[in-house]
Formats: structure tokens, sequence, C-alpha cells
């Protein structure tokens, strides 16, 4: 059973639980149960094909799943994964 | 939501803003909330984005990762994020906006030729727009 991090901007969809324990073999089974469990969440990780959006990046401890087998990464009963949002921004306009 | 902010904390801030100037700084800031919230610590981190930071900021992965842990480790909350534009207003760009995440309150400081003039709050309202956040006591929004 992993352990799955919420971060503080989605807490408020998850009755402000800071982490939720998952039974997934895989990072994208261990998250869809996180949106199954809190459908409000769900917008907010994956797109309109299923897929973890672009703006939100997934750890497993302290790795990038990028660097690992991205969504099929095999988590363990002691893993921690943590959900990222992007933060970014700025005036942008052309000078 | 009201904003009270710690005055080593607003200097914490204005003072990465004009260090950063002509880049962009950013950085999150911690508190609690009850009724309004109090932002206590300000804390900096480095501008991530590749590329043009005069227009742009980013902050790493693992720095927010980091805030999470300095969050929970400090029994604070996080609270939101903080950057500065420079020379430009302290009003959010469609950048912000299509970046911005519910919950956090995003501070923005102008820096006008070097010296930070002024700051707002915004929060991202349910509708999808920025709604402005009243800062207590700030006599510098515009």
């Amino acid at each position: 059973m992993a352990k799955l991090i919420i971060p503080t901007p989605l807490r408020k969809f998850t009755n402000n639980q800071s982490s939720v324990e998952t039974r997934g073999e895989t990072v994208l089974d261990s998250v869809r149960e996180l949106t199954e469990k809190y459908p409000e969440l769900r917008q907010h990780v994956f797109d309109q094909q299923g897929k973890i959006r672009s703006f939100v990046r997934i750890y497993v401890g302290d790795n990038d799943i990028k660097s690992l087998d991205n969504e099929k990464t095999q988590v363990q009963q002691d893993s921690v994964i943590s959900i990222i949002p992007a933060i970014a921004g700025g005036v942008c306009s052309k000078r | 939501m009201k904003l009270e902010i710690a005055e080593e904390a607003l200097q914490t801030m204005i003072k990465d803003a004009e260090n950063a100037y002509p880049d962009e700084c950013c950085g999150f800031f911690y508190g609690k909330e009850k009724d309004h919230r109090f932002i206590a610590v300000a804390v900096p981190v480095l501008n991530s984005k590749e590329g043009d930071k005069r227009r742009r900021f980013e902050i790493s992965p693992e720095d927010y990762l980091k805030a999470e842990r300095y969050a929970l480790a400090h029994d604070l909350q996080l609270l939101g994020v903080y950057h500065s534009h420079p020379d430009h207003p302290a009003r959010p760009s469609e950048h912000d906006l299509k970046q911005a995440v519910p919950y956090f309150s995003y501070i923005i400081l102008s820096v006008q030729q070097g010296k930070a003039a002024h700051w707002t709050s915004w929060q991202l309202a349910e509708h999808g727009a920025f709604e402005e956040e009243t800062i207590q006591g700030n006599n510098n929004k515009y």
C-alpha cells in the first residue's frame, strides 16, 4: 500500500486530507484510485484523454516518473507518490 | 480572502524582487489560515525558467516538493506563491492565469527601475478568473 501525497492546492478536493493510502501496483493505478475516491480531483490531474495533465508532475520518492517508467512505474508498499502542480507564470508580454 | 503579511515576510519578498531585477523572482510563503490568511514567512526559490527570466518564472518540481516538506516540518500552511513583474504592473498576466492553481494566493510585486513599487494578491476563483485579495495595511497597491 503506497502513500499518495496531495499537494496543498488540491486538498480542498480531498476533504483536506494531505495524504491517501492507495493499493495500486503502478503510479497510474494509484492516481486513478485517488480520483475515483475524490472525483472532483480528476479534472486537475487527468486531461480529457485520461492522461496525466502536462501541468502536473508525479514523483515517486525524490524521482520524477519521467526518469522511471512514467505512468507505468511500479510502486511498492513503502513508496511515497507526490502529485506536483506546475508553478509558473510571469509578465510574458513582448517588450 | 484577506491577507495579513508579517513585515519580515514582506521585506523578504521586496528584497528578492529588487535583487532579481531585471529578472523575475519567485518564492513561496507560509502561515496560517482562519478567518483570514496570515503570512508569517516568505522563502525565495530559484527562478528555474530556461530562457528569458525577465518575462517568465518557473519553480522546479524539486523546489515545490521542498516547499510542501518545509510547511509540514514547521507546522505551517503553504499559502501561495509570490513573483515579480519587472517594469510591469502588479496585475496578473494571461500566462499567470493559465498556470494558476486553486487555493493559492498569488502575490505579484511590480518592480519599477529596480525598486519594488506596488504589490497585490490574487486567487483563482471557481469561475476560472483571478479575484483580487485585500492585503491588510497595503498602501502600495497601484
